[in-house]
């Protein structure tokens, strides 16, 4: 097979990004400044966002640009202001050990690679069999353009419950280990405290955020719409229940960088974004139970609704069925990522932060 | 051999930057920095399963054209009924071979156009979310360290363990020596 083949342009911009890459993790392997190497990871993320577009993964592209990008940074930077802003300089012979172990690690690994399948190889193991049969099957079984969303709610709706397990879980722990965000109420907003109940006040005088914040006032509800729309449209184009998570949380990180962690608790408490991350993981393992009480197997969704013929069957099953049972699941994915999300972000943003703005 | 070169530059750059995080994970004795390495490390395997799902010649997993229309569960519905059109379709059958000359090319069987592998996007857009979940209590993790050592480099908090262990047994030893 010939390198110079229709996908010339997918090879140069693939080419291209992944070079941007190296150099970006060169760049953070070298600085000191954290603040640099987390501004560096958000700046790797979008790249490798654009790299799987660019390789048609593109419900991967927007979950990277949404999470990498976004909310990663925002937590990376909290708890960077939480704890140091510089790296200590490391003698260098301390850099030559591990020097050696990655070259002759990634040497192994490079002379291995004479063994795998060219790129773009639609022969290759990992590309002919279950993976092909997703394509042709969807179809007629799921009844959704979207393949990925198909496997992710349907095919493998296991695999999909147990992450969102994990995604809670370790919003659970950050929660347990940092707190709720009640110490937001303590330190460094005082101002804006003594007004808790009623009308909030902004806790500087001397406003300089104001133009961020009309802007915002505008931006909020569309992001907030937009979120719904990715859920929604998610069996029909990139998007789904994780995106629509993460950029609903993305609004409420929005709003309380503008306004403020107090101003945002109080729009949106703590108690609600835990509850929504707890109601998710519940709702997505109801279904299954759904599907279990009305004769199916645990998470089969042609047994969401009642079937058309009485005699049970997934040949039977109502048209709608599928569709009803993911966009379902989808609803808990987006509750329970959300809800986690938003809690651990608070978690962050709640601790006092020691460095207030004028120190930076 | 530049054939070659071509085929298999993707893998040599994730494994670069797989190297490179593990290079920074093992050599910073900043834990931020340290998280950071990981998360590039992870990055690159997610790259690498994403380059495995690329198709030449193909588009994103989401069906269109003829692979899509009239040949979903409501056709098939509507065909039962009688209400038959143009939008009646075999599911597995058609002249699904497109290109079927080269080898590694064209749709899999019963298709009509060329997609990329959706498995591999399935598996890598959960663990995407599941690295920010996994990150976040990291950094938790972190915080709470600097809250108890007062820093966040390991090297520090090594000593402080060392010093306090230390410190506990001569004073075991004393109470013993005392007893």
């Amino acid at each position: 097979m010939s390198v110079v083949n229709p996908d010339i342009g997918v090879l140069l911009v693939n080419v291209t990004l992944l070079a941007l890459l190296f150099f970006v993790a060169i760049a953070i392997a070298r600085l000191r400044s954290l603040f640099a190497i987390v501004m560096l990871t958000g700046a790797y993320s979008l790249i490798s966002a654009m790299w799987f577009v660019a390789v048609d993964a593109v419900d991967v592209a927007f979950t990277e640009a949404a999470v990498g990008a976004g909310v990663s940074t925002v937590l990376m930077l909290g708890a960077m202001l939480l704890t140091a802003r510089t790296a200590r300089v490391e003698p260098n012979w301390k850099r030559l050990g591990p020097l050696a172990v990655c070259l002759v690690t990634g040497a192994v690994l490079i002379y291995a690679t004479i063994d795998l399948p060219a790129f773009g190889d639609a022969d290759s193991a990992a590309n002919s069999h279950v993976g092909a049969m997703y394509l042709q099957r969807t179809a007629a079984e799921i009844d959704i353009p979207n393949v990925v969303t198909a496997v992710l709610a349907s095919y493998r709706g296991f695999d999909t419950l147990g992450e969102t397990a994990v995604v809670f879980a370790a919003g659970l722990a950050v929660s347990l280990l940092l707190g709720f965000g009640e110490r937001s109420l303590s330190a460094s907003h005082k101002p804006a405290r003594a007004n808790l109940k009623g009308v909030l006040v902004p806790s500087n005088k001397s406003d300089h955020h104001v133009v961020l914040r009309v802007v915002a006032k505008v931006l909020i509800p569309i992001v907030m719409i937009y979120a719904l729309y990715v859920h929604f449209h998610g069996e029909l184009s990139a998007g789904g229940g994780f995106q629509a998570g993460t950029i609903f949380a993305v609004a409420i990180v929005l709003y309380s960088l503008l306004f403020g962690i107090t101003a945002a608790l109080d729009a949106f408490p703590v108690i609600w974004a835990r509850s929504i991350a707890a109601f998710g993981v519940l709702l997505y393992a109801g279904v299954g139970f759904w599907a279990l009480m009305n004769g199916g197997n645990y998470l089969d969704y042609d047994f969401v609704l009642p079937p058309d013929d009485p005699d049970y069957g997934p040949e039977d099953a109502n048209t709608w069925s599928q569709h009803v049972g993911i966009i379902l699941i989808e609803l808990g994915v987006l509750f329970a990522v959300a809800g986690s999300l938003i809690s651990i972000f608070y978690a962050f943003a709640g601790r006092a932060p020691e460095i207030r703005d004028e120190d930076w | 051999m530049f054939e070659f070169i071509g085929e298999r530059y993707n893998y040599w750059m994730i494994i670069g930057l797989m190297m490179i995080g593990l290079y920074i994970t093992f050599q910073s004795s900043n834990l931020i920095k340290r998280l950071t390495g990981l998360s590039i490390f992870q990055t690159s395997v997610f790259l690498f399963y994403v380059t495995l799902s690329k198709v030449n010649g193909g588009s994103a997993p989401i069906l269109f054209g003829r692979d899509w229309k009239g040949q979903g569960k409501k056709a098939e519905a509507e065909a039962a009924n009688g209400a038959t059109g143009d939008a009646v379709a075999t599911p597995y059958g058609g002249d699904g071979h497109g290109d079927a000359g080269a080898v590694g090319y064209g749709p899999v069987d019963g298709l009509y156009e060329t997609y990329s592998n959706p498995l591999p996007h399935v598996l890598i857009l959960t663990a995407i979310v599941v690295s920010v979940a996994t990150l976040s209590l990291g950094l938790a993790l972190i915080v709470r360290i600097r809250e108890a050592y007062g820093s966040i480099e390991s090297d520090d908090v090594a000593r402080a363990d060392l010093e306090t262990a230390l410190a506990e047994a001569a004073d075991r030893d004393e109470s013993e020596a005392t007893a």
